[in-house]
C-alpha cells in the first residue's frame, strides 16, 4: 500500500504492511454503527428498566447470559496462551501471545460490560464487594472477573505502550520495560484467577438444587460442573485463537502466524478437547443414573420437548465433541488448513452449546410437576446490546493490529516490522 | 425459643377466588400492573394457578393451588446464591427474608427457586393518583430492577412484636400475627402457625397423611405444606415425591 495513503503512518510500525487510512475507516464504519445502535439499545435498558427485554420472572437469564458465559469461554485463550508460554514454556506460542490477550481482553471486559446493563441496580455492584456472600458461586465470579480484567489490563498495557509513537516517550519506555518483566507473574496470577473464573461459572449452575437438570454432585463445595468449564474453556480457548487469526489473515490478506503455530494451537485444544469429552459422559452417567433420579427426575423430564431434545446431548458430544477433536489431533486433518479451521469452529460450536444448555435450557424446562416448557425469544434491545459488544470487540482488534505489535514476534511473517 | 412459621394450604377448600393475592398485593404494596405486563412479567408474591387432570368432559377435574414463597428451611437456594447477601433465613422465625435495598437485580435466586416464587422488579412501580394514600406505611416500596417475594407479611410479625412488648410480654400472641392472604380466604383453605410448636393446628395438619410438600425430595424442606384428600391432585402436584427413582423403575 502506497505510504501516501497511510495519513496515519506516524502511528503504524515502520515497515509494517498496512491498509489504507480510507480502508481502514471504511471497515470500522460498519462495525462503528453497531457499536452505536448497541450502546443505544443498553441506553434504552438503563433509562427504562429491564422491561426492554423480553426476560420474565420465569426466564430471568436470558440471551446475555448465554453470550456472557460462551465469550468467557471463547476468551480463555488468553489466560491458557500466557500459562503455556510462560510457566509451561512453550515459546512457541509467543506470536499469538499479543492476540490472545487482546482477545481475552475484549471477550472479559465486553462480558462485564453486559453484565452491567443485564442486573437491575448497576450502581450496586460496589455491594458484592461490600456484602461479600462467600457461599455464592456468583461473589466468586465477581471477584474473579474483576481481578482478571485488571490483569488483561495490566497484560495489554505493555503491548499499548509498543505503539511506534508512545515509545518516543522514555517514561512510558521505561514503565513498559518494567511492566513486561512482569508479565510472567501476571501470567501466573492471571491463570489462577481466570481458571477459577471459568470454574465458578460453572458451579454458578452446579450448586443449583431446585433445578436439577444442572444439578451436580461434586468435590467439596465444588460440583463437578466446575471443573468441566475449566476443561471446556481451555479446551476451546485456543481454537477460537486460531479462529480469530485465521479471521484476521483473512481480512488483511496476510499471513500472520506459521501454520506450526495453528497446528500446535488445534493439536493442545484438541486433546484436551477430548478428555473434555471423556469427563463429560462420565458426568452425564452419574446425573442420569444417581444425581437426578434422587430427588424424582429422570432423563424423560429432560429431553422430551423439542428442539432440546436428547439430539442436544448428542450434538454436543458427537459432531461437536469427538468429531473435531479427531479433527484438531489426527495429523492428517490437522495439517491441513481447511479441515483445522473447521475442527476449531465445531469445537467453539460445541461449548456455544453446552453454554446454551445450562443457560436457556435450565430455564426452560419445567421443575413443578404441573408447569409447562417455556419459551423465550430476546428483544431486539437484547441482541443489539450483545451487537454492540461483539462491534466493541472488533474495532479494539482491528485498532491493536493497525497500531500495536500483535503478532510481531513472528519474526519472518509480519516482514519487516520495526518498532523504532 | 425459635418458631418456624408456615402453612398448610388445603387444597380442596380452594376455589381460586384470588382473595388471598388481593390481600397480599393490598397489604405489601405490590403496585398495579403496568398494561404491557404479562402473567410472566407482573408482581405475584402469592399466586393462584389452576391444576388440571387434563382429561374432557365428565371427567375433567380442575383445582386451584396457590404459590408462594416455600419458605425454604434447609439449604435454602436462594440464600445461598445471592452474592451480595439481600437474602436471609431470620433465625428466629424461620422466615427467608429479602432485603430490596441491598438486591443488585442480577436475578440469580429468581433461577435457584425451583417454585418460581420470587418476582423481579421489571418496570418502576406507579400508582393512579390517589391511590397511594392506600399504600400501607408499614411496608417499604420496592424499586425497580430488585427482586421481591413473600415475606409472610413481616410487617404485621414488628406489629405483633410491638403489641406484645407495649405488654411487657416476650412472646407474641399468636391471634396478632396472621399473614393477610390466611386472613382473606374466605373458605378458611389456608392454616398459619407455627410448625416448630407441636400443638400448634398448623403443626399438627402438617403431619396429617393427606399433607405433603411441592418438590419435597430435592431436599430444602419447604415450610408450606399442602393437603388434599383427592388422588389425582396428590398424584399430579406430588409426583416428584411419590415417583420412584429410576433405578427402582428397573
Amino acid at each position: 500500500m502506497s505510504e501516501t495513503l497511510l495519513f496515519d503512518r506516524r502511528w503504524i510500525a515502520r515497515g509494517a504492511e498496512r491498509a489504507s487510512t480510507l480502508r481502514f475507516l471504511l471497515w470500522l464504519f460498519p462495525w462503528m454503527l453497531l457499536l452505536l445502535l448497541g450502546i443505544y439499545a443498553a441506553g434504552l435498558c438503563f433509562y427504562y428498566g429491564l422491561n426492554q427485554t423480553n426476560m420474565d420472572n420465569r426466564f430471568a437469564f436470558g440471551m446475555w447470559i448465554f453470550l456472557d458465559l460462551a465469550i468467557i469461554a471463547m476468551g480463555a485463550g488468553a489466560f491458557f496462551t500466557g500459562f503455556l508460554v510462560y510457566i509451561l514454556k512453550q515459546k512457541d506460542l509467543k506470536p499469538v501471545l499479543n492476540s490472545a490477550v487482546v482477545v481475552g481482553l475484549t471477550c472479559y471486559s465486553g462480558a462485564i460490560a453486559v453484565l452491567m446493563v443485564d442486573v437491575g441496580q448497576p450502581l450496586r455492584a460496589w455491594f458484592t464487594f461490600w456484602y461479600p456472600n462467600t457461599h455464592s458461586m456468583l461473589t466468586e465470579v465477581t471477584f474473579c472477573i474483576s481481578c482478571y480484567l485488571l490483569v488483561l489490563i495490566l497484560e495489554y498495557i505493555p503491548v499499548v505502550l509498543r505503539n511506534r509513537q508512545l515509545r518516543k516517550i522514555p517514561s512510558f519506555l521505561v514503565f513498559e520495560h518494567q511492566l513486561h518483566k512482569l508479565v510472567p507473574v501476571l501470567a501466573g496470577v492471571g491463570a489462577f484467577l481466570s481458571f477459577f473464573h471459568q470454574g465458578s461459572l460453572g458451579g454458578l449452575y452446579g450448586v443449583l438444587r431446585g433445578r436439577p437438570f444442572v444439578y451436580r454432585q461434586g468435590f467439596g463445595i465444588w460440583p463437578s460442573t466446575f471443573f468441566l468449564f475449566i476443561l471446556s474453556a481451555v479446551a476451546v480457548g485456543p481454537s477460537f485463537l486460531i479462529l480469530v487469526t485465521a479471521a484476521a489473515e483473512k481480512v488483511t490478506g496476510r499471513q500472520l502466524v506459521q501454520p506450526t503455530v495453528f497446528r500446535k494451537l488445534g493439536f493442545i485444544s484438541g486433546v484436551l478437547l477430548a478428555v473434555y469429552v471423556a469427563a463429560k459422559a462420565v458426568d452425564t452417567y452419574v446425573w442420569l443414573n444417581i444425581t437426578s433420579p434422587s430427588v424424582g427426575f429422570g432423563p424423560s423430564d429432560y429431553y422430551s420437548y423439542w428442539p432440546m431434545s436428547s439430539t442436544f446431548l448428542f450434538a454436543a458430544t458427537v459432531p461437536l465433541g469427538l468429531l473435531p477433536a479427531l479433527l484438531l489431533i489426527l495429523p492428517y486433518t490437522a495439517r491441513r488448513r481447511g479441515w483445522l479451521l473447521t475442527g476449531a469452529a465445531l469445537a467453539c460450536a460445541g461449548v456455544l452449546l453446552n453454554r446454551f444448555v445450562f443457560t436457556v435450557q435450565t430455564l426452560a424446562l419445567p421443575t413443578l410437576p404441573f408447569d409447562e416448557f417455556l419459551r423465550y425469544t430476546p428483544s431486539w434491545q437484547e441482541v443489539a446490546t450483545f451487537g454492540g459488544v461483539i462491534a466493541y470487540g472488533v474495532i479494539v482488534y482491528s485498532l491493536s493490529y493497525r497500531y500495536l505489535p500483535l503478532f510481531e514476534a513472528a519474526k519472518g511473517v509480519d516482514k519487516n516490522v520495526s518498532l523504532d | 425459643m425459635s418458631a418456624r412459621y408456615g402453612m398448610v394450604i388445603d387444597l380442596d377448600r380452594c376455589t381460586g377466588c384470588g382473595s388471598c393475592m388481593v390481600a397480599c398485593a393490598a397489604e405489601n404494596n405490590v403496585p398495579p400492573p403496568v398494561p404491557r405486563a404479562t402473567p410472566r412479567t407482573g408482581l405475584t408474591p402469592m399466586l393462584v394457578r389452576k391444576l388440571s387432570n387434563g382429561k374432557d368432559g365428565a371427567d375433567l377435574r380442575e383445582a386451584f393451588i396457590p404459590i408462594t414463597c416455600m419458605q425454604c428451611e434447609h439449604e435454602t437456594p436462594c440464600v445461598s446464591v445471592c452474592p451480595q447477601q439481600a437474602v436471609e433465613v431470620d433465625k428466629s422465625t424461620g422466615i427467608v427474608m429479602q432485603i430490596p435495598q441491598r438486591c443488585l437485580g442480577c436475578r440469580y435466586c429468581m433461577t435457584a427457586c425451583p417454585y418460581h416464587a420470587r418476582y423481579f422488579n421489571w418496570w418502576d412501580p406507579q400508582w393512579p393518583p390517589g391511590m397511594e394514600k392506600s399504600l400501607n406505611p408499614g411496608v417499604s416500596v420496592r424499586m425497580r430492577g430488585v427482586v421481591e417475594k413473600c415475606n409472610l407479611c413481616h410487617a404485621r410479625f414488628h406489629t405483633a412484636n410491638e403489641k406484645a412488648a407495649a405488654a411487657g410480654k416476650t412472646q407474641i400472641d399468636p391471634a396478632d400475627y396472621v399473614p393477610a392472604c390466611v386472613e382473606a380466604c374466605p373458605t378458611g383453605a389456608i392454616l398459619f402457625g407455627d410448625l416448630a410448636d407441636a400443638n400448634d393446628p398448623v403443626s399438627t395438619a402438617a403431619h396429617s397423611p393427606d399433607a405433603f410438600r411441592l418438590l419435597a425430595r430435592i431436599g430444602t424442606e419447604p415450610k408450606i405444606h399442602y393437603r388434599t384428600t383427592q388422588a389425582w391432585i396428590r398424584t399430579l402436584a406430588d409426583k416428584n415425591s411419590d415417583r420412584p427413582t429410576e433405578a427402582q423403575h428397573v
